[in-house]
């Protein structure tokens, strides 16, 4: 039974995580791509959780859904109708090779995970009930991949700073905008 | 594991990394294009995820959460970048900007 359940939340958070994703490409409308988005990413936290990684799924909702997407709904809403841009241009050639890329991508992938299905990916590990607990990421993050975590830490301090510049109006600008005064 | 096998969840992977692949080459917004780069990195995420519970070790998982520090990175200087696009008055469409001829 807890077996049936799990397949039926499993099978509905994938179609809400693909259809969602669709929808982030396909719509005209930035703010209906944004607002898919963030209902593509809570479906990908389900489905985190259904493999176990429940902190890296509440990192998902806090981080990506919460802090991210307000970020990018901010920018919509700044940008206003201008975000606003077609589909591609080009020839119709380019636009037909973009999708046979995709899909053959997607073929290549597929057929790999098919022919290892049967038996290396299906062996899966035993684990503990603390698999995935925020005690064993902390952990982790502080003994054998600590470097990473302090790079990340200046990645992060960069990109600020890089979003803080990006942002700064230059002297030239300013003079621009200035209503000019009558003489 | 009661539930679905790992390579289910690698085939949803895939198929999310090949939407956002679509996204990035079809669409001429950068706002869209920064999205459809979110669900590329979101499909890797999910991978590692799901490799993480298969090997039982949870070093994926540690890895998706740095993917997701850069992701936040990564959105924070392109919306700048756009910002900076919009102030000024530069058209906002990635088949416009050709003056790095790439």
């Amino acid at each position: 039974m807890g077996n049936f359940l799990t397949w039926v939340v499993w099978l509905v958070a994938a179609a809400a995580c693909l259809g969602t994703g669709l929808r982030v490409v396909t719509a005209s409308n930035p703010f209906a791509s944004a607002l898919s988005l963030i209902g593509n990413l809570a479906s990908l936290a389900v489905l985190y959780l259904l493999a176990s990684g429940e902190f890296v799924a509440a990192a998902q909702v806090l981080v990506y859904a919460g802090a991210v997407m307000v970020m990018f709904l901010f920018v919509i809403a700044y940008l206003g109708g201008r975000a606003d841009a077609p589909w591609a241009g080009g020839t119709r050639l380019i636009q037909v090779s973009a999708v046979v890329a995709a899909v053959s991508l997607l073929a290549v992938t597929l057929v790999a995970v098919g022919l290892e299905a049967g038996d290396q990916l299906s062996k899966e590990a035993d684990v503990t009930r603390a698999f995935g607990s925020p005690a064993g990421i902390g952990e982790l993050f502080l003994t054998d991949q600590l470097l990473a975590f302090e790079i990340t830490s200046i990645v992060l301090l960069v990109a600020a700073i890089g979003g803080v510049v990006l942002g700064m109006r230059s002297r030239a600008e300013q003079e621009a905008d200035r209503p000019r005064a009558a003489p | 594991m009661s539930g679905p096998d790992i390579p289910w969840y690698l085939a949803v992977a895939s198929i999310l990394f090949t939407i956002g692949v679509a996204g990035v080459l079809l669409r001429r917004s950068p706002l869209i294009v920064l999205l459809s780069l979110e669900i590329m990195l979101n499909a890797a995420n999910l991978a590692f995820v799901g490799f993480s519970r298969l090997h039982g070790e949870m070093d994926g998982q540690v890895f998706a959460l740095s993917v997701m520090a850069v992701a936040a990175a990564e959105v924070c200087v392109g919306l700048g970048l756009i910002v900076a696009m919009a102030r000024r008055r530069l058209d906002l469409d990635v088949d416009a900007f050709t003056e790095l001829k790439g």
